[in-house]
């Protein structure tokens, strides 16, 4: 298990602590560039296109630049048929961005999502690690005025 | 009405960051009953008399998979409680590792038991990365009361992949490598994570591990049907009065939960098991759930008489188009095809060959896909040609018309509104 702060090395690097390594450089960094990539090949040992094929697989690991705080907007079925697409469209009055994008400010990005488990408290979304569920054009317009 | 609280029965009950409530409930009894007083072999056979399925969907007999990987020969073996849960509609693993990680915690230490496995991982999603300090917090307490001492824990958090819930893609995410599915066989018991013998079990059928070993085998399987045992915890959402989650009898009505508890009306269809799930008319309303039937991880959404079909079926083709791994051709290439093909249906572009090219493709991604992702892809398309054809046959029909109507070389489909 690596602690925080035990320098990574190519003869002690254990591929299992990849996922994390990734999420460390994530907190540092924001989005994992090509230039990140290319330091944690050199740490790891690992060739550059292994760190960008799993950096690219998975969603939470993003390797465009990102805004400071990422809304995830789900669209599955549940969430669909309470109005997710009205959600997507009151981000859109309030911030001005459409999923894909991020505000001028690089205050938000905003992504459409699969099922972040919320699905009793349809049309649901996540700001960061936080759940917003049961929402309405007002609520969103509240929770998005509370991020400072 | 017989809601059950077996599996729930602590949710709400015991402090979840307090190993000392679930203590003076009893909890742990059956960790030590286990531990001093069973052989694993022992333990093995209780889980098997007990009938014990999986809860994540599969529904493969628990205690046979424990006895393949307890009959591998090898120096190092692993547990992995699959926390992913990623399926559409499904929330009740969150739930139940919010109000009740210790039951979890006590269950994957009796399969640690009986296995062998002196490593076990919780897989949690990324997405609920929220709870991940208590669940670690939770291992710490039953660590610091020398429980562990058989079978260490440790929590992996995911980084939001939907196809990390199927357990080859969940291994390779804890390898540091792409989620993607592996070739099988061989299956986990025998060659699993870093190919030593490996069980993944979804976390309400650990959860019902200490229950077996404290009340026995037969008081589990007296619940249920022939080849469906105890309880199941079902997650309900979409047009109902009452979202949420329901523990109820093996075998229990649909309508039992959906109406009854849930308070649906005007019904159309239930979808049932998730986005690959089997799609019931409401004429079928009464039908047991349970695996002989239809029920997959127990997810259930509710749709009412306003919705419509096709759009449904996009809406769910999208996501497992979404998420599938990319490693496979009938998965990769026939979901987006299918994709195609309905979203030309919803958008008043459809053509008379469409229904048996997906028929065609159904079959070819059933047979032929690596995992159960593109396995199961096409149930929501074929289930619903069964029971709402005329949904499908109404937009081809409409498709043909408006061709006809505005001349091909004018026609373009989005500027039309169906």
């Amino acid at each position: 298990m690596s602690a925080a702060g035990k320098e990574t090395s190519p003869s002690t690097f254990n591929r299992a602590e990849l996922l994390a390594l990734l999420k460390q450089e994530l907190d540092k960094n924001g989005n994992l560039s090509k230039a990140v990539m290319t330091s944690l090949a050199d740490k790891t040992g690992l060739p550059l296109n292994e760190i960008y094929g799993v950096s690219t697989f998975y969603a939470y690991l993003p390797v465009a630049a990102a805004g400071k705080n990422i809304i995830r907007v789900c669209g599955c079925l549940p969430c669909d048929i309470k109005d997710a697409r009205g959600v997507v469209g009151s981000i859109k009055k309030e911030l001005g961005i459409d999923p894909g994008q991020t505000t001028a400010d690089v205050k938000f990005s905003l992504e459409q999502v699969g099922c972040i488990g919320a699905c009793d408290q349809a049309p649901a979304m996540m700001i960061n690690d936080t759940l917003y569920g049961n929402l309405t054009p007002a609520r969103i317009a509240e929770i998005l005025k509370s991020f400072k | 009405m017989a809601e059950k609280r077996i599996v729930l029965g602590n949710c709400g009950v015991i402090d979840p960051q307090n190993i000392e409530t679930y203590l003076a409930k009893g909890g742990f009894k059956a960790f030590v009953k286990a531990r001093d007083k069973m052989k694993p072999q022992g333990i093995i056979e209780e889980i098997k008399k007990s009938g014990l399925t999986g809860r994540g969907g599969a529904g493969f007999p628990c205690g046979l998979k424990w006895e393949l990987a307890r009959n591998t020969k090898a120096k190092t073996k692993y547990l992995i409680c699959n926390a992913d849960e990623g399926e559409v509609g499904q929330f009740k693993d969150k739930y139940l590792l919010s109000k009740d990680p210790f039951t979890l915690i006590e269950g994957m230490l009796i399969a640690g038991l009986a296995i062998g496995a002196q490593q076990a991982y919780i897989y949690l999603r990324a997405e609920y990365h929220s709870i991940f300090d208590l669940l670690a917090k939770a291992v710490k307490q039953a660590k610091e009361k020398g429980f562990l001492k058989h079978t260490d824990i440790r929590v992996f958090e995911g980084a939001g992949a939907y196809i990390c819930g199927e357990e080859s893609a969940l291994m390779n995410s804890i390898e540091g490598q792409r989620g993607e599915s592996r070739y099988k066989p061989p299956y986990p018991p025998t060659s699993g994570l870093w190919d030593m013998p490996t069980i993944i079990n979804n976390v309400e059928t650990l959860m019902n591990v200490p229950h077996i070993i404290n009340n026995g085998a037969a008081w589990f399987s007296a619940m249920g049907t022939k080849r469906s045992k105890g309880s199941k915890v079902f997650c309900v959402s979409g047009d109902v009065a009452r979202p949420g989650i329901y523990e109820l009898e093996m075998g229990s009505p649909l309508k039992e939960l959906v109406v009854d508890l849930a308070g649906a009306k005007d019904i159309k269809a239930v979808q049932v098991g998730g986005s690959a799930g089997a799609i019931l008319p409401v004429r079928m309303i009464d039908t047991p759930l349970s695996h002989e039937t239809c029920l997959g991880s127990g997810a259930v959404v509710v749709l009412n008489t306003d919705r419509d079909i096709v759009d449904i079926v996009y809406n769910n083709m999208h996501f497992l188009n979404e998420e599938s791994c990319g490693k496979c051709t009938p998965c990769r290439e026939g979901s987006e095809v299918m994709l195609e093909i309905l979203g030309r249906l919803i958008r008043g572009d459809g053509e008379s060959g469409d229904i048996s090219k997906l028929e065609d493709l159904a079959r070819a991604m059933a047979l032929a896909s690596l995992c159960g992702l593109g396995q199961a892809a096409a149930v929501p398309v074929l289930d619903s040609l069964k029971y709402f054809r005329d949904e499908y046959t109404d937009r081809i029909d409409q498709s043909l018309f408006l061709r006809s109507y505005l001349g091909s070389e004018s026609y373009k489909s989005e500027e039309v509104v169906i």
